[in-house]
């Protein structure tokens, strides 16, 4: 009776029409799939153009910052000044108004001196100081020193303030103008590539402002975020994955990972405040403390990109371990972790660039202060680079705008490393089975 | 048309639960025990989230035998042979009750690891699957894990003794170092063989161990089996009669989870005394 249904089915199925039928849904499934196509390459020249967009502007505004413009002072380093008993001590301030005034002999009126000090940044007295102390057999002699301009006199170099403006709603006067265009003449400005912004902290001073410190802090807390995110993410990703029984206790888990990867990250900072901060009673600002908040942020990440890879090592893999008499550890130390590991590795970069990345955690534990020197360990108070971005965009000066945009262009570069790196580890790890 | 086909569906499952019915209590026709037994199973019974899938299967497997396994597809026929060393503790929900012993010791019982259990009863599965390394370290990593060697030539000759038994040695002796997944599908099982046997196990397990392979593959295969026959057990499920008939001394017909009938293979072939036995050798289903 079966046979004979059957049978029929297939006799009443005649080949031509089966065709025929094909044929006609043919071309309407082709323009489906055409305007499918153009869809997703919409999407993508979307996404570029976007990005593009956002380089280029960061990149024009923020290149300047590496630039700094220098002028060239003739120093007569003076003996009456520094007197070999106080050379530290010394008024090199001083040293520095007295040759501005020296070179120009012209000007007088207290207002005008003031003027013409600010051609040059605070700077110059301390780097006065350091040459002096560093070799005392100049004193006596006059000597050309560069030293950084005043940040007005930067953003005027580069073109950011305008000269054409009536001169009350300009930064730099008339004559300070002129001054600038005798120095100029003189060969007296130079830009240089700005080391100071690679070398050093933050400052109030633009052109003395670099993003070594807020670059190290960050370094130190994603340190601090990796040593501990990485193990505890791929330890609880290996045990839930492979050893956990599966039952309502390791769904419950799952469902708390998932939410806490969703949690955002600004409750992360809140509870390291309470936690960290006043219970445990650590440091303010440390990247210690930033590391542990970040982690708290980054190792749901981890177990979720580390099961997943997990998951996609075929099971065939492990029945032939097993099937050999491996143990359950040396299935996974041997070939289950080997195989999952670029996907781990991919997933805990990724994590890593996000906490990058992230700011409002930090802002609740401090790490938000201006903090001028370097950090040298876990416990120091520091910044981070995207913190710092967020303390140069709210400042006023002119000068900021391209430091802001120059904190980025380094985040950027990290990141785009960073993601870089995880490309290349799937690639060199990447094994076919 | 369409309404003809739901009765259709009814039906082939309203016959499985009737033939369960009518194969409740069934007694395997045959001789299930053997002179010299390597491994004895009693009353076996393996249910899969409490859905039994083996019913109170007994059969003893001889020392120095192929003993070859056929049924029709979902029979039982691989949940049987992955109990025989444990494979199936590896699937979540599955429970298999009874006795089963090697070599007269409980390997359910409390006191055996399964690790041991497995170097003794190595299996061979229907996909080949060796691991994403080189061919040697294929090979060599059961006895280093084991601890079979004391040092590296003793190794390389477990791995060049395991190749060369397996047939493989010829063609991948330049190249013990490029990766394993790399070789054929028929050379992939060989090896795979090559690495089960490396770690000198008393019974050989293997699932349809030549479905995926062409005929000169699966005669080399089958050439194999006979040679290792000398030395182990094996026991090998397969699709193909004529392959149970060339390589097994017994042959098992299993049926919707029930040893129907076992028997020396010739007379299997030939005079199967139960009805489905015959109904299935003679391609009446299946
Ligand atoms: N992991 C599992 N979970 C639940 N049920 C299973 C599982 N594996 C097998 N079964 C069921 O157990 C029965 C026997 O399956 P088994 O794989 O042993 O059949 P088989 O004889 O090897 O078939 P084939 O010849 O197709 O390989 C089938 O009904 C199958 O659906
Ligand atoms: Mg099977």
């Amino acid at each position: 009776m079966n046979r004979v249904a059957v049978n029929e089915t297939i006799s009443v199925m005649k080949p031509k029409r089966a065709i025929e039928t094909v044929s006609k849904g043919l071309r309407k499934r082709y323009r489906a799939e055409r305007r499918f196509r153009m869809l997703g390459l919409a999407a993508v020249i979307a996404s570029l153009l976007f990005l593009t967009i956002m380089f280029i502007s960061i990149f024009g505004n923020g290149y300047t910052a590496f630039f700094q413009t220098y002028v060239k002072l003739n120093v007569y380093f003076d003996p009456e000044t520094l007197r070999e008993d106080t050379l530290a001590r010394a008024d090199y301030p001083g040293l520095v108004k007295k040759t501005m005034r020296a070179m120009f002999p012209e000007v007088q009126g207290r207002r005008d001196k003031r003027n013409l000090y600010k051609l040059v940044s605070s700077e110059a007295a301390f780097q006065l100081r350091a040459m002096v102390l560093r070799n005392p057999d100049i004193i006596g002699q006059e000597i050309p020193v560069w030293v950084p301009a005043d940040d007005d006199i930067d953003m005027l170099m580069k073109g950011h303030i305008r000269r054409d403006v009536p001169e009350s709603e300009r930064r730099l006067n008339d004559k300070q103008l002129a001054w600038l265009d005798r120095l100029s003449a003189d060969d007296r400005i130079q830009t240089r590539f700005n080391w100071t912004f690679i070398r050093s902290g933050d400052s109030r001073e633009p052109e003395l402002a670099g993003i070594l410190g807020a670059a190290v802090g960050s370094f130190l807390t994603l340190l601090v975020t990796l040593l501990l995110s990485f193990p505890i993410g791929v330890a609880a990703a290996v045990y839930l994955e492979e050893l956990a029984p599966k039952n309502r206790w390791t769904d419950l888990i799952e469902v708390n990972i998932n939410n806490l990867a969703a949690v955002p990250s600004i409750v992360f900072g809140l509870l390291g405040l309470a936690v960290f901060l006043n219970f445990f009673g650590l440091p303010r600002s440390a990247p210690l403390v930033g590391g542990l908040v970040l982690t708290l942020m980054t190792f749901p990440t981890i177990i979720i990109a580390s099961r997943a890879a997990l998951q996609s090592v075929p099971p065939s893999i492990r029945e032939a371990a097993l099937g050999i008499g491996a143990s359950k550890m040396q299935m996974i130390v041997h070939h289950v972790l080997p195989l999952a590991l670029p996907g781990i590795l991919t997933g805990t970069i990724i994590g890593m660039a996000r906490a990058l990345g992230e700011t409002a955690p930090l802002l609740m534990i401090g790490m938000v202060a201006f903090i001028v020197d370097v950090p040298q360990g876990f416990n120091d108070p520091s910044t981070a680079l995207p913190v710092q971005i967020f303390l140069w965009a709210d400042s006023p000066e002119r000068a900021f705008v391209e430091k802001t945009s120059a904190a980025i262009i380094v985040l950027l570069g990290f990141l785009i490393t960073m993601n870089a790196a995880a490309v290349m580890l799937r690639k060199k790890y990447e094994r076919r089975w | 048309m369409i309404d003809s086909q739901i009765p259709v569906i009814q039906d082939k499952e309203h016959d499985k639960e009737k033939e369960l019915e009518m194969l409740k209590g069934l007694k395997t026709v045959g001789e299930i025990t053997a002179p010299n037994p390597r491994m004895t199973c009693r009353n076996v019974n393996v249910y899969y989230s409490g859905v039994q899938a083996i019913f109170g299967v007994s059969l003893d497997i001889a020392g120095n035998e192929v003993i070859a396994m056929i049924g029709p597809s979902g029979c039982g026929k691989s949940t049987f042979l992955r109990c025989l060393n444990r494979m199936n503790d590896t699937i979540e929900g599955c429970r298999v009750e009874g006795e089963i012993t090697l070599d007269s010791e409980n390997i359910y019982g409390s006191k055996i690891d399964v690790v041991p259990l497995r170097a003794q009863v190595g299996i061979v599965f229907q996909k080949p699957n060796p691991f994403p390394k080189s061919i040697y370290e294929n090979v060599a990593y059961g006895p280093k894990i084991h601890g079979l060697t004391q040092n590296k030539a003793e190794l390389d000759e477990i791995v060049e003794r395991s190749l060369i038994k397996a047939g493989l040695w010829g063609e991948v002796k330049d190249r013990m170092d490029k990766p394993g997944t790399g070789l054929s599908g028929g050379q992939q099982q060989r090896l795979c063989i090559a690495r089960t046997i490396a770690v000198s196990p008393e019974v050989i397990l293997m699932d349809e161990p030549c479905s995926a392979l062409d005929p000169i593959a699966t005669a080399k295969i089958e050439d194999l089996i006979d040679e290792l026959r000398e030395q182990y057990s094996i026991v090998i499920v397969t699709h193909s009669m004529q392959q149970a008939s060339r390589v097994s001394q017994r042959t098992a017909y299993f049926h919707l989870g029930y040893l129907v009938e076992v028997g020396p293979t010739p007379q299997i072939f030939t005079k199967p005394r139960h009805r489905l036995t015959e109904d299935y050798i003679t391609g009446r289903f299946g």
